[in-house]
């Protein structure tokens, strides 16, 4: 008996974004990331083309973090004082590129103005040459002051900014319109309000090919498999047609995972759970190597095992099922 | 939902009027307007309006292809006119249509093979329009396994299950759902489910209510186009919502908006 070819077909493929501009395209990166393009789901090239490789984007802060476990400082040290060095420490950890989270720009954080943060992402910008993402503090009001001015000082530069929500898109659209950069729309957990903001941002003038999705991450242990299902649901319904999930999807996987109590704990607090070194990075590494199975392209991370294990997955993963 | 604009047809007076006068605009007007409002495919028919048939489709083709790139569904009951006219329609073409009687669907599957064309098949054989789902089904079987050894593809086959007025045979709305269920059983992949919508409420009160509420029923039992008025705002919304119901696609508070967006975007 002839085995039936059970291969689906997919009507459309993922939009590939590309982020960074070269010299000759007005901007002064190395190279240019891109990300998407992909024509089936993940790790199923047997039914069409794979797409770009998953990247990572090494997180970065305006400022120093306070809160970060000490399996974490201790590989960057000092450069947890100075974002462009950070930067430069989390490029030679093998990321792709910058993700520049503006968190001191929080009211109740350090609450840095729009001209701080805006020297800043000149800094990071200075200090590596590979594409940079700018990520807001998440305070509607502050965003729309700090990100226009951020938008302003990398123009050019093809940055992708975020992130524009159901209720604060306005701005931010017309800041990366105006400055040429790629957005990031996020929705907490939910397919249709995914669509609904992709829908204002169109409604606004921005193309949703240029538009990246964040549909929120959760850690393994901590809703992971929530995520996973948004994200394939999501991934089946663009391939299948629907230009508003179409998109790219971003997963901030490093924060998240960082804030489980079974990445964060010392060896002292919890001596059943192995050591602290291997235990932080597996969490991590563990939580994107699954969102990648769901259709994650671009991923924010932390530590450099994490990324390597990331990394070394993607290397697996993009030749399973080719043909 | 595949959506073919019911309204260049020599029934409407407008259109009438329009192939006596040689006057393009109306039917310029009527082609963009129906594109707009989501129609994927225009119905061209001129109905009792000229007495050389072939004559006014031809114009009525050559019109609308000024303004309109969109399928044409080549609407005539003459095999004459249709096997001359189709080869000289310009882009995409719907042969409608063949009844299901064995020599009439050869001749007309044949047309469509040579001409990349689609077609649409009635399940309606000599005898007429069958009153039962039983003998409906048995068309649809006829249609599938002629289809299969003509080699028309079953994404360029429609079949027509016929609804009659509700007025007229209360009955059939019913049993056409249930014909159209049961064709869907016998193949796979499944050629479009096809209604000439409008029928339903011929000569009835309230015809857009009972077009809109018999689409959302015909869509639950697999009906994916259908003949129709897409100038009907509630009408199109009435389709988008029941697909979207279906789960074709995702709900988002825009989702009329967005569906809309997505057929102009992709035509």
């Amino acid at each position: 008996m002839e085995v039936p070819d059970t291969s689906e077909s997919w009507k459309t493929k993922i939009n590939t974004v590309a982020i960074g501009a070269t010299q000759d395209e007005g901007g002064t990166r190395a190279g240019v990331v891109r990300v998407g393009g992909a024509g089936c789901i993940p790790g199923a090239a047997y039914e069409g083309d794979a797409g770009e490789r998953p990247v990572v984007a090494v997180e970065v802060w305006d400022v120093a973090p306070d809160n970060w476990p000490a399996e974490l400082t201790r590989h960057y040290g000092d450069a947890l004082n100075d974002p462009g060095a950070w930067a430069q420490k989390g490029i030679e950890m093998g990321a792709d590129l910058v993700c520049l989270k503006l968190t001191g720009t929080h009211p109740d954080a350090a609450d840095r103005s729009a001209e701080e943060a805006a020297t800043t992402v000149k800094a990071v910008l200075k200090a590596v040459d590979v594409p940079l993402i700018v990520w807001g503090c998440g305070v509607p009001e502050k965003d729309n002051k700090v990100l226009p001015a951020c938008a302003s000082a990398a123009s050019g530069e093809n940055c992708l900014l975020g992130s524009i929500t159901e209720k604060n898109y306005r701005t931010l659209v017309a800041a990366c319109l105006a400055d040429g950069h790629k957005l990031i729309s996020e929705s907490p957990l939910d397919i249709n309000i995914a669509k609904q903001v992709n829908i204002l941002a169109q409604d606004s003038g921005f193309d949703l090919k240029d538009i990246v999705i964040f549909p929120t991450t959760g850690a393994l242990g901590y809703g992971l498999e929530y995520v996973y299902s948004i994200m394939e649901r999501g991934r089946i319904a663009g391939l299948s047609g629907d230009q508003l999930l179409q998109q790219p999807v971003i997963s901030d996987v490093g924060a998240e995972a960082w804030r489980a109590k079974e990445a964060r704990a010392s060896d002292d607090d919890v001596p059943g759970l192995g050591p602290a070194e291997r235990r932080g990075p597996l969490w991590e590494g563990i939580t994107a190597t699954n969102l990648l199975q769901a259709g994650g392209d671009i991923f924010i991370m932390r530590h450099p095992e994490a990324m390597k294990m990331f990394k070394e997955a993607v290397d697996e993963f993009m030749g399973v099922g080719s043909v | 939902m595949y959506i073919i604009g019911e309204r260049i047809n020599g029934m409407f007076n407008d259109v009438k009027g329009a192939i006596l006068n040689k006057d393009g605009s109306v039917v310029h007007d009527l082609a963009k307007r129906q594109v707009a409002a989501g129609a994927d495919a225009l119905d061209v028919n001129v109905g009792p309006a000229s007495s050389d048939a072939e004559g006014a489709l031809m114009w009525l083709v050559e019109e609308i292809r000024k303004v309109s790139d969109a399928p044409l569904c080549i609407d005539t009951a003459k095999w004459s006119v249709m096997s001359s006219v189709i080869p000289k329609v310009p882009g995409a073409r719907i042969i409608n249509s063949s009844k299901a009687d064995p020599e009439e669907l050869e001749q007309y599957m044949g047309l469509a093979v040579e001409n990349d064309a689609a077609l649409v098949t009635l399940t309606i054989d000599k005898q007429g329009v069958p009153s039962d789902v039983d003998r409906r089904v048995e068309m649809g079987a006829l249609i599938l396994t002629t289809a299969e050894a003509a080699g028309l593809p079953a994404d360029r086959l429609f079949i027509d299950t016929i609804i009659l007025p509700v007025n007229v045979a209360p009955q059939q709305p019913l049993s056409v759902l249930s014909a159209m269920q049961q064709i869907q059983m016998l193949a796979d992949p499944m050629p479009h489910l096809l209604l000439g919508l409008s029928n339903v409420s011929q000569n009835c009160n309230e015809r857009s209510l009972l077009n809109r509420t018999y689409l959302a029923m015909a869509i639950a039992c697999g009906l994916d186009s259908a003949i129709m008025d897409p100038l009907d705002t509630e009408l199109v919304d009435a389709a988008i919502t029941a697909e979207m119901m279906m789960g074709k696609s995702i709900y988002c508070d825009s989702f009329l908006t967005a569906e809309r967006k997505r057929k102009q975007l992709s035509s």
